[in-house]
């Protein structure tokens, strides 16, 4: 076990490495300035002194370096020194943003909360609709409930959130006056009034969000407790008289869930990609609406570093997954 | 028990296995439903317009806002343009993005899967790169893709061929990931078939080999894809358009006109729903006929 996990480990640092160098050249081969909202009166030397203020004259590979020595180095410094106020990292210079002038890892976490809450409610919401369905409908195949359920999922995923969401904006904001149409993120809950405020306004996200992670994992858990049900095994089971319930929420249900538990853990960095235009919908200022921002406003550090977050998300995420796999399933160690 | 056999053998007159497959998909009502709603719509959006003679672009800014009437039966948008004029124009653009960017994908999928599968020597290289493009942050690159290149490829091929080619290579581009490695899986079953052994003892080359036994022979999982390949890529042009990123404004597409329509969604909520409906439909009726293909093409399923 300790070999296959550090095998995984050792192949997601290269990969990380070559994407951000993937990210990094994309934005570079763009042909877009980040000083392009400059007006025209300003004259070209001192513009030329702004592009060496942002530390754009220098050659791509030297900002490269000097990114990733800020992203890998200076940024866990400044971490370190404001949980347990030292001061390493004073001095050095930060990933900085172009639009604001602040350090970007301060607006990250600025903007963290909401996308976390969001996106994590409402997949831990998807979560626990879905499996107790994928259970049922795998268990009474083709019955009433199957056939309503693969109906609910295909509509599930096949009717993108931006629609879903704005027409409940439409049903339940604008003609029911139930919840609020737009996330105030200034709001902090302090009482038992603003919590109800909180869990208000962020049902509409939440829903719009958990139905479509939902209708996804139920088809999934349907489809592995289909292929567990048939085994023998569980003939085996029924017939040293175990009751229904033990054979199949013991027996196979634990069976199942091993693909299921890694899809449940591949797709946490799909959310936060899919919460993008969920933020966007209903106005929730997360990381998404920040990557959008920044890549209109030519935001290069920002939107690099933002990425790359995604990135790393996505790569963990992975390396969880295929841990869990070889965790749960003996059988894939030793391939 | 054999004189039943091959009296059924004889019976049935030999015919091409497409048949048994159009049999099989036959008994998935879902599918077949989805495939009657699938081509109504392209009838509409295809046949629809000669019919209904309005200028999508047509602005008359005395009859704006209206709502459904004889003379526009979806009503008219903020500058009095036909609404039923504009659905058309924009499924037939929201629609070939799907489909070319579906064939993209499909190529570029297809192209790796089969070189990863056939050649032992590419298999290490190509799947490392599959990865790789998985592990990338899709969404992210994509918006960076349109929003970067949109300037100059417009200004190249003109506005609306560019952002098309655009939109279709950045979709493409991020995509082929999943039918590679379906399509290497099934690759290496193949390989491993009788008929494969057979086919290069008696020396055929390896271009022709992939053409003639592995190919068809790989069909069935490429078809799925391929199917399924549509709903994402018709999903991720709207899910462009709606952040803004995907055609210019007058250049009508689904995402686009639901984009165009949230801004006035308390006062005038038909304009958003319709947009999003045509999306909704097509993308369901799209994943209801791969899933019935997806049984059909199972040899698994298909005799019982």
């Amino acid at each position: 076990m300790f070999n296959f996990a550090l095998r995984r480990f050792l192949i997601a640092i290269p990969t990380l490495l070559i994407i951000s160098l993937v990210i990094f050249m994309l934005l570079e081969a763009a042909p877009g300035d980040p000083l392009g909202d400059v007006p025209l009166t300003v004259p070209p030397d001192v513009k030329e002194k702004m592009r060496a203020a942002l530390g754009l004259d220098s050659a791509w590979y030297v900002r490269y370096f000097l990114w990733m020595k800020q992203f890998f180095w200076v940024e866990p410094l400044n971490l370190v020194d404001y949980v347990w106020g030292t001061d390493y990292a004073k001095g050095m210079q930060r990933v900085i943003s172009f639009q604001s002038r602040q350090p970007v890892m301060q607006i990250i976490a600025e903007r963290v909360p909401q996308t976390l809450t969001v996106v994590g409610m409402s997949y831990l919401i998807g979560v626990s609709i879905a499996l107790p369905i994928g259970i049922y409908s795998a268990y009474r195949q083709y019955s009433w409930f199957d056939q309503i359920g693969t109906l609910v999922s295909m509509i599930g995923f096949s009717v993108p959130t931006f629609f879903s969401g704005v027409v409940l904006i439409i049903v339940f904001a604008v003609k029911l006056h139930w919840f609020p149409s737009i996330y105030d993120t200034t709001h902090r809950v302090t009482d038992w009034a603003s919590f109800l405020k909180q869990v208000r306004q962020m049902a509409m996200p939440v829903m719009v969000l958990s139905l479509y992670n939902a209708a996804q994992i139920s088809r999934f858990m349907r489809s592995s407790m289909l292929d567990n049900l048939n085994q023998d095994y569980v003939r085996t089971a029924r017939a040293k008289g175990l009751t229904e319930r033990v054979v199949v929420l013991v027996h196979v249900l634990r069976n199942s869930l091993i693909p299921v538990v890694t899809v449940i853990a591949l797709g946490v960095p799909t959310i936060f990609g899919g919460a993008i235009i969920t933020e966007q919908v209903f106005k929730v200022n997360g990381l998404g609406q920040q990557l959008i921002t920044s890549i209109h406003s030519n935001d290069l550090p920002m939107v690099m570093t933002l990425t790359f977050i995604f990135a790393i998300l996505i790569v963990t995420f992975n390396l969880i997954a295929d841990l869990l796999y070889g965790i749960l399933d003996p059988r894939i160690r030793y391939d | 028990m054999t004189d039943v056999a091959a009296a059924a053998t004889k019976r049935r007159a030999p015919r091409n296995q497409w048949w048994d497959v159009w049999d099989q998909f036959k008994t998935h009502k879902g599918a077949l439903v989805g495939l009657a709603v699938f081509f109504s719509i392209l009838a509409l959006i295809l046949i629809g317009p000669w019919f209904w003679t309005q200028d999508p672009g047509y602005v008359n800014l005395r009859s704006r806002n209206q709502g459904f009437s004889a003379l526009h039966p979806f009503g008219t948008d903020q500058l009095g343009r036909d609404m039923l004029a504009r659905i058309m124009a924009g499924g037939k653009v929201s629609i070939s993005v799907g489909l070319t960017a579906m064939l993209l994908s499909i190529t570029l999928g297809t192209t790796i899967g089969v070189l990863a599968g056939y050649f032992k020597r590419l298999e290490n290289l190509l799947m490392r790169g599959t990865d790789l493009f998985l592990a990338l942050p899709l969404l992210p690159l994509l918006l960076l893709m349109v929003t970067l290149f949109r300037e100059p490829l417009s200004r190249t091929f003109g506005p609306e061929t560019g952002i098309f080619i655009l939109i279709v290579t950045a979709i493409g581009a991020t995509s082929w990931m999943q039918s590679a490695r379906i399509v290497r899986g099934s690759v290496l079953a193949v390989k491993e078939a009788e008929f494969v052994l057979a086919a290069r003892s008696i020396g055929t080359p390896p271009r022709r080999m992939i053409t003639r036994h592995i190919l068809p022979n790989v069909m069935s999982p490429i078809m799925v894809s391929a199917t399924l390949g549509i709903a994402s890529a018709i999903i991720t042009e709207s899910a462009l358009s709606f952040l803004g990123l995907g055609f210019p404004p007058d250049f009508p597409t689904w995402g686009r006109l639901l984009f165009d329509a949230v801004d006035a969604m308390q006062l005038y909520p038909a304009r958003v729903i319709l947009p999003g409906v045509m999306i909704s439909l097509t993308v369901l009726s799209v994943n209801y006929i791969g899933d019935g293909l997806r049984d059909a093409l199972d040899p698994r399923i298909r005799g019982r």
